[in-house]
């Protein structure tokens, strides 16, 4: 399989008046095509972040500061603003979270769609309407021909967000990062857009990035899953592997705090402490302060090793399974 | 629609209504009705005339009455001064100033937004945080006293610039206008100019706030994730949303730029309905005073309703809601 | 404000706890450029009130006014002897001088008419948020139709029915600026009146007008305080315009506006610091005071604390 996306030693840092925020730190991973990744963590973790930094969408205070995002093999890491802006929405699209806010609510969807299209390619208006409202359909809206005339203001939230997904779609990209794209949503919506987007990425080979904080939503969805804490990739591999048999610490404590049927009755595992201050982090694996297993082999910065077909960052992998 | 400009209409109504009760009594509770309508001269017999025509000597309440028929029949009372009508003076001095408050709010729009654009794209800018320092003078300093500025160094000082009067005017369109000659484009910029300031710099306050807060907004960074151009961005993601809050304050505010062109017309010396109303307070002309609160009252009633109809338009949401209610 | 100040610094001595005033006045010298308004502002306020004793005449003292000293410019020497720094005006009169006496003037109107109007204000406000229901309906239904005038009109409007004088001057003031007190302390107490604490004092059976003076009212001052400012230097600048288009206080009561009207017929022939000095005085009380309450809308704010 070819790599869409290759990231490497990738860091991020946000230089605030406090100090500097190391958002991303070094992250590694690839996504190859057609492939669905699951990028977790919690809030703060840096998933969002890297995102943003494959489009380059980093703003003042914060840039990119070391590190390579290959695209189809070109480096887009320090691209110019005129080259990224021929591959966002076009190439590399992106969906955001809160469906009610990434829609402009003066705007009409067509014009929002429509708009897409022109920024990348010149046809005419008509078919850009064609596609805008074909790619409606496939997201599976009924009468997109009147939604298009609405506003989003006048749509659920579960419709808006399959308005973005559309959007997303409507240039045939080559990968999608899709930044919790269901977590403002019901449940039973949350579980049609996940399949709408599964559907999605199997019919025209689009790669995704599905970044999430909840593991069991990528769990039906992703083919690898990467984790992430405190802006580095603790534990990255295939999904079942990750899920059945976590062998960082980190990933071990957030399988445990995730409710299930098979737990019932049992007490839910919880990862003791407060998650890291970002401007003052310890010295060596950020876990380590919250970590049962640490001891002071943890304190110079643990390097990445393959164990068991997976990239992990520890010291002390959790080769036994869950013991929680 | 329809709903929602019929219930507006009706609370403009209800507001005219009580304005006028409420310059009635200003007028004829307050002060000395006699004194108040009739001129100073008059001698023991028109006195006595004056109070049987306005029915001084009938109960308040039907006295009112009397006043809101004249009122209604476009009948204000003549004034002493000129002998007429007191509307027909104002209606007469109206189109002057009509036009000082129009050239004020097109130059504090098209000043205003572009300087506020540009300070809340680039917050930082030295050029930017001058722009907001400007504005916070045009905040503070008293409008008579820029305009006595700007005659002292344009008019007095450079010579550049007429200080007085209106200039000559040309019919255009069927409208008589300084705007159509270039000798009233030289006499109306330094008063516009004096009553845009202020506006100037509540439209640069206004504009760069809603930039500030729209770029920070989710539909701002998805649209910069579809690859949009920064132009299009700023000038149909962000204008058009920042638009509406302007556009209703600016609306609003034409109706202050109206009452405040008082002090400009009086500085300038500019023949519209604000100088005068002066004229007419210092000459003891009240059927003229009455006559211009009645219209200015008016006036804000009318900018009130368009501004609430456009906001309907321009806001989908507005629109929505009422529907719904 | 040295009472107080004396009080935090016997606390300051026993125990290092920084009291709100303390962390509120450390806050508000952060910044340069009102720490500079706020002494300007003293400045201008000690020079009012010191005025007889520091000027070298009494302007209004026929006197002591000679016409032949008429429109001279900054710097000429007057007939009796001293030096007339900024010039006089056309009737003899030093303008440093008339300046001074004209500052007292109009800062007594604006303080008088900013605190009567904060007065009511405040009384109104406080009564629709403490009746509720239709009481405060029709008094917050008033106050918007107010606010839908500029104040600068319907301080116009009530001139031009009342008359000039001082009296009207500062009734018409009160009455153009009372709604933005009594909005302020509506909104204000509003959202005091939703908070537990006050839930908590009316369960333990304090009277409502206890829960108002005590717990209420207390809550608005920072607001109040904020407006008070901005409302007192609009007031000032408001009636130096009435005055200056001669609707407002008369040539016996001459304000820093009636002092810039008197100048300006002269303005256009080159005189320019018969309008100028008055102007400039004017508009350094009128900024700096906007200067102090823009900073102290900054320092008070809550929402704009971390």
């Amino acid at each position: 399989m070819t790599a869409v996306l290759e990231v490497e030693g990738l860091k991020t840092h946000f230089f605030t008046r406090a100090g500097v925020v190391k958002a991303v730190d070094g992250v590694d991973f690839s996504v190859a095509k057609g492939e669905v990744m699951g990028l977790v963590g919690e809030s703060g973790s840096g998933k969002s972040i890297t995102g943003f930094s494959i489009l380059g969408l980093i703003d003042p205070p914060g840039r990119i500061v070391e590190g390579a995002i290959r695209f189809n093999g070109e480096d887009i890491a320090g691209a110019s603003e005129e080259r990224l802006k021929t591959l966002r929405g076009n190439r590399i699209a992106m969906i955001f979270q809160d469906p009610m806010m990434t829609l402009n609510p003066v705007l009409r969807i067509d014009t929002q769609m429509i708009e897409a299209i022109l920024a990348h390619e010149k046809v005419d208006k008509r078919e850009a309407w064609e596609r805008s409202r074909d790619a409606l359909g496939l997201v599976g809206i009924p009468s997109p021909e009147e939604r298009l005339q609405a506003y989003p203001h006048q749509l659920s939230g579960g419709m808006r967000q399959r308005v973005a997904i559309a959007t997303a779609f409507l240039n045939r990209p080559d990968l999608i990062i899709a930044d919790e794209p269901t977590t403002a949503l019901d449940v039973t919506i949350q579980a049609q857009i996940i399949h709408e987007a599964q559907k999605l990425t199997r019919q025209t080979g689009t790669a995704m990035i599905w970044i999430t904080h909840d593991l069991a939503v990528v769990a039906g969805l992703a083919d690898r899953i990467s984790v992430m804490y405190a802006g580095r990739i603790v534990e990255q591999g295939e999904t079942d592997l990750v899920i059945d048999h976590p062998l960082h610490p980190y990933t071990v404590g957030l399988l445990g705090s995730v409710p299930s049927a098979n737990k019932r009755g049992e007490r839910l595992y919880q990862i003791e402490g407060m998650t890291p201050n970002m401007l003052d982090l310890p010295e060596g694996c950020a876990f380590a302060p919250r970590c049962r297993w640490a001891t002071d082999a943890c304190t110079p910065p643990p390097g990445v090793q393959t164990v068991d077909g997976r990239q992990i960052r520890c010291v002390h992998p959790r080769r036994e399974g869950v013991t929680a | 629609m329809s709903a929602f400009v019929i219930r507006r209409l009706l609370q403009a109504f209800l507001v005219m209504a009580l304005m006028s009760v409420i310059v009635f009594f200003g007028v004829n509770v307050i002060g000395d009705p006699v004194y108040m309508l009739v001129s100073p001269d008059a001698d023991q017999a028109e006195l006595e005339a004056a109070i049987a025509r306005l029915g001084l000597d009938r109960p308040i309440w039907e006295q009112y009455l009397l006043f809101l028929q004249g009122a209604l029949r476009g009948d204000l009372g003549n004034s002493f001064i000129f002998g007429e009508p007191a509307l027909k003076l104002i209606f007469h001095h109206m189109p002057a100033t009509l036009e000082l408050a129009f050239s004020a709010l097109f130059l504090s729009v098209v000043i205003g937004i572009p300087l506020g654009l540009y300070a809340g794209l680039y917050p930082d800018n030295p050029i930017s945080k001058g722009i907001m320092a400007g504005s916070i003078l045009g905040f503070s300093l008293p409008t008579f006293w820029v305009g006595l500025m700007l005659i002292m160094v344009f008019a007095v000082e450079l010579g550049w610039l007429p200080s007085t009067g209106r200039g000559d005017t040309a019919t255009f369109l069927g409208i008589e206008s300084s705007l159509f000659t270039a000798d009233g484009l030289s006499h109306l910029f330094l008063p516009a100019l004096n009553l845009a300031l202020l506006k100037i710099s509540l439209a640069v306050r206004l504009t760069r706030a809603g930039v500030r807060e729209a770029m920070g907004q989710d539909y701002v960074k998805f649209a910069r994730a579809k690859g949009l151009s920064t132009r299009r961005i700023i000038f149909v993601h962000v204008l058009k949303n920042i638009m509406i809050p302007v556009v209703t304050v600016m609306g609003l505010e034409f109706g202050s730029l109206i009452g405040f062109s008082v002090v400009t017309e009086t500085i300038f010396a500019w023949p519209g309905m604000g100088k005068l109303l002066i004229d007419a307070i210092l000459q003891l002309d009240r059927p003229v005073v009455v006559a211009y609160l009645m219209i200015i009252v008016l006036f804000f009633v009318i900018i009130n309703l368009i501004v609430d109809i456009l906001y309907s338009i321009l806001d989908p949401r507005v629109r929505l809601q009422d529907q719904g209610a | 404000m040295t009472d107080i100040s004396a009080d935090t610094a016997t606390v300051d001595e026993t125990a290092k706890v920084e009291t709100p005033f303390q962390r509120f006045r450390s806050e508000f010298f952060e910044s340069w450029i009102a720490t500079g308004a706020l002494f300007l502002l003293g400045l201008i306020i000690i020079l009012a009130l010191l005025a007889p004793y520091i000027t070298p005449q009494n302007p209004y003292d026929l006197g002591q006014v000679d016409v032949l000293d008429g429109r001279l410019p900054p710097g000429s020497e007057a007939f009796t002897g001293y030096t007339m720094w900024l010039g006089s005006d056309g009737s003899g009169r030093d303008l440093y001088s008339a300046i001074l006496y004209g500052l007292r003037i109009s800062l007594a109107v604006g303080v008088a008419s900013g605190m009567i109007a904060l007065v009511v204000g405040m009384a109104v406000g406080l009564v629709a948020a403490y009746a509720g229901g239709r009481v405060e309906n029709v008094i917050m239904r008033l106050v918007d139709l107010q606010l839908s005038f500029p104040a600068s009109l319907v301080a116009l409007m009530l001139v031009a029915i009342l008359g000039k004088g001082i009296e009207n001057i500062i009734l018409a003031l009160v009455v153009a600026q009372w709604a933005y007190y009594a909005r302020t302390v509506r909104g204000t107490a509003l959202v005091e009146r939703r908070k537990e604490y006050v839930e908590a004092a009316q369960c333990l059976g304090l009277s409502r007008t206890r829960v108002v003076f005590r717990h209420i009212l207390p809550n608005c001052l920072a607001p109040l305080i904020v407006v008070g400012t901005v409302q007192t230097a609009h007031a000032i600048s408001l009636e130096a315009t009435l005055s200056f288009l001669g609707v407002g206080l008369p040539q016996t009561e001459p304000s820093l506006g009636v002092l810039i009207a008197n100048g300006f017929e002269y303005m256009l022939s080159g005189r320019y610091w018969i309008s100028v000095f008055p102007g400039i005085a004017l508009l350094l009380t009128v900024v700096s005071i906007n200067l102090v309450g823009d900073h102290l809308r900054d320092v008070l704010n809550p929402r704009l604390k971390k």
